[in-house]
């Protein structure tokens, strides 16, 4: 498959696999970029259609240049620390938002073949990845030295706990189906004759519901943006931060948005998975789930109020995880009996 | 010196410059933040030893989890430094001899013959799964102690939340199940009424 590639491997020689993996992970976080950029357009398209206006219509034809005019007009913006600010943890606070969405994608499988990273412990460790995004939103919030930063930090901190408890639950019942932590195991698990009707959305339908909703609030995501809550505490966390700065959140938010999204499609929806039987599997599934997710995203926020803090802790705590430990223990029950056809 | 060393030797550097970090800086949030340095970089080593299992659920549960909580006590604390510090001297002799009974032990225990013998890490082969061997293992040969461990740390559970638990009369807080299953008929009274008769205007 690579054999014009040859040349190029020997004259590098030792150097040659860093190089490679380099290079690979350029092709993935290139691209992903790019949708974080047109994602940020899509999302005020959309909302604009939902909420019956035109959207950004401007720059470039049907507005398609807005995210690139968005991106240079951050890059030029001055980036302002506080004179009363830690200034060290001030600016690496957005590196520790930013890197470890950008890390959890190197286990992500995008087809059959297509993986950067082929770990056993694939769903662990982006469990693990995704539970260190909460630091660079502490940071920031403490290291701003303003009480309303400091406000939208504690909120967070204390919403990515505990919507992680139940995530972390609902996976427990992917990988009881799947018998395996690698993502492409889980994908190939959802295999068989019957198309979607083989998926693990059909059995684990609740933990479909809760791990979608746990998702959105573990990118503080509309309703659950209480972190940022506009009308509350202004901006929440980021409120100090300026240019470039604020962007690497951004950016942040919007590549864990699609990680989300892409989990959802590998472990509930079949990922690079055909839905009917017979068309052939392809990596453009893989990517028409991932826009659906990303779209019911944006519809959420179009549609919903923001959640009250207090609600939103109930809904955690007292809905959320007895829910997906009950269903732990049928799914568990479920898989000792004949009727498990997954 | 293998690639493996120049790993090993970066990650353990690192884990006991952010130990003595823990204990020498000054703000309790940089100290909090330099255990967490010092469990990430102790993951990496953990990592190097193919325990990836331990490695990632020690960056899950310890990094993701309970020193976010961490965080989140000590940026709420108000500390006061100077008071710490206080008694400083007087207490220095006392912990320098601590310290050096933990260096003594950790040089005789390290240092002996039997954990010479093992310091040559098995290579497993690629298909090895660290993940299912520990499950194996805790589900069959050590599964009376997991499952007690669990039982205790569950009793743990409900003793602290028992014991901060207090039934205090008069106390309006809101009872959420309610509000949720409120009708808009329970507050909404529509009214039909008829509209004021027409004043002729003179």
């Amino acid at each position: 498959m690579m054999e014009w590639l040859l040349p190029i491997q020997n004259l590098l020689g030792p150097a040659w696999l860093p190089v490679w993996t380099v290079v690979k992970i350029m092709v993935i976080v290139g691209p992903l970029m790019g949708a974080v950029a047109y994602l940020t357009l899509a999302e005020r398209k959309v909302i604009g259609w939902m909420q019956i206006r035109i959207g950004p219509n401007r720059v470039g034809p049907l507005g398609l240049l807005q995210p690139i005019a968005d991106g240079v007009k951050l890059l030029m913006k001055e980036i302002i620390i506080p004179s009363g600010s830690n200034k060290f943890l001030f600016i690496i606070a957005p590196i520790m938002a930013l890197m470890p969405a950008l890390a959890a994608w190197a286990v992500v499988p995008f087809n059959a073949e297509l993986v950067l990273a082929d770990v056993n412990a694939g769903l662990l460790y982006i469990l693990a990845m995704t539970s260190l995004g909460v630091y660079g939103v502490i940071i920031a919030g403490w290291a701003s030295n303003s009480k309303y930063a400091f406000l939208g930090a504690l909120r967070s901190a204390a919403q990515i706990v505990s919507y992680e408890i139940a995530m972390g639950f609902a996976l427990v019942t992917v990988l009881m189906a799947a018998q395996s932590l690698n993502l492409g195991e889980i994908v190939r698990g959802q295999q068989g004759s019957y198309g979607m009707l083989n998926w693990y959305i059909i059995p684990l339908f609740p933990m479909f519901l809760v791990y979608l909703i746990s998702g959105v609030a573990e990118t503080n995501r509309a309703p659950f943006d209480v972190a940022e809550g506009e009308s509350e505490i202004v901006a929440g966390f980021h409120v100090e931060y300026s240019g470039m700065a604020f962007a690497l959140f951004f950016l942040g938010e919007y590549a864990n948005m699609i990680l989300v999204a892409f989990l959802t499609s590998i472990m509930f929806m079949g990922g690079w998975l055909s839905p009917v039987p017979f068309l052939p599997d392809s990596i453009v599934w893989m990517f028409a789930k991932v826009a659906f997710v990303l779209f019911l995203f944006l519809w959420f926020r179009a549609t919903f109020p923001r959640y009250r803090y207090d609600q939103l802790m109930r809904l955690g705590w007292k809905v959320f995880i007895p829910i997906t430990i009950v269903w732990v223990v049928v799914v568990g029950g479920w898989m000792q009996t004949p009727y498990w056809l997954w | 010196m293998s690639f493996f060393d120049v790993v090993f030797y970066l990650f353990a550097s690192i884990t006991v410059m952010a130990g003595m970090g823990v204990v020498v800086a000054r703000n309790p949030v940089h100290a909090a933040l330099f255990l967490v340095l010092a469990f990430c970089s102790a993951a990496g080593v953990w990592m190097l030893l193919e325990a990836e299992f331990l490695a990632i659920t020690l960056v899950l549960v310890y990094v993701g989890a309970v020193m976010v909580l961490f965080l989140f006590v000590v940026m709420m604390l108000d500390i006061n430094l100077v008071k710490l510090r206080e008694g400083f001297w007087r207490w220095f002799p006392f912990g320098a001899l601590l310290a050096g009974l933990m260096v003594f032990e950790m040089i005789w225990v390290l240092g002996s013959r039997q954990v010479a013998d093992v310091s040559t890490t098995v290579v497993r082969a690629a298909d090895y799964s660290n993940t299912k061997e520990l499950g194996r293992l805790i589900y069959t040969d050590y599964v009376y102690p997991f499952e007690i461990a669990a039982v205790i740390l569950l009793v743990a559970m409900v003793a602290a939340i028992a014991l901060t638990l207090r039934r205090r009369p008069g106390v309006k807080s809101q009872n959420i199940a309610e509000q949720v299953k409120a009708k808009k008929a329970d507050r909404l009274r529509i009214v039909s009424m008829p509209s004021e008769p027409k004043v002729s205007s003179k």
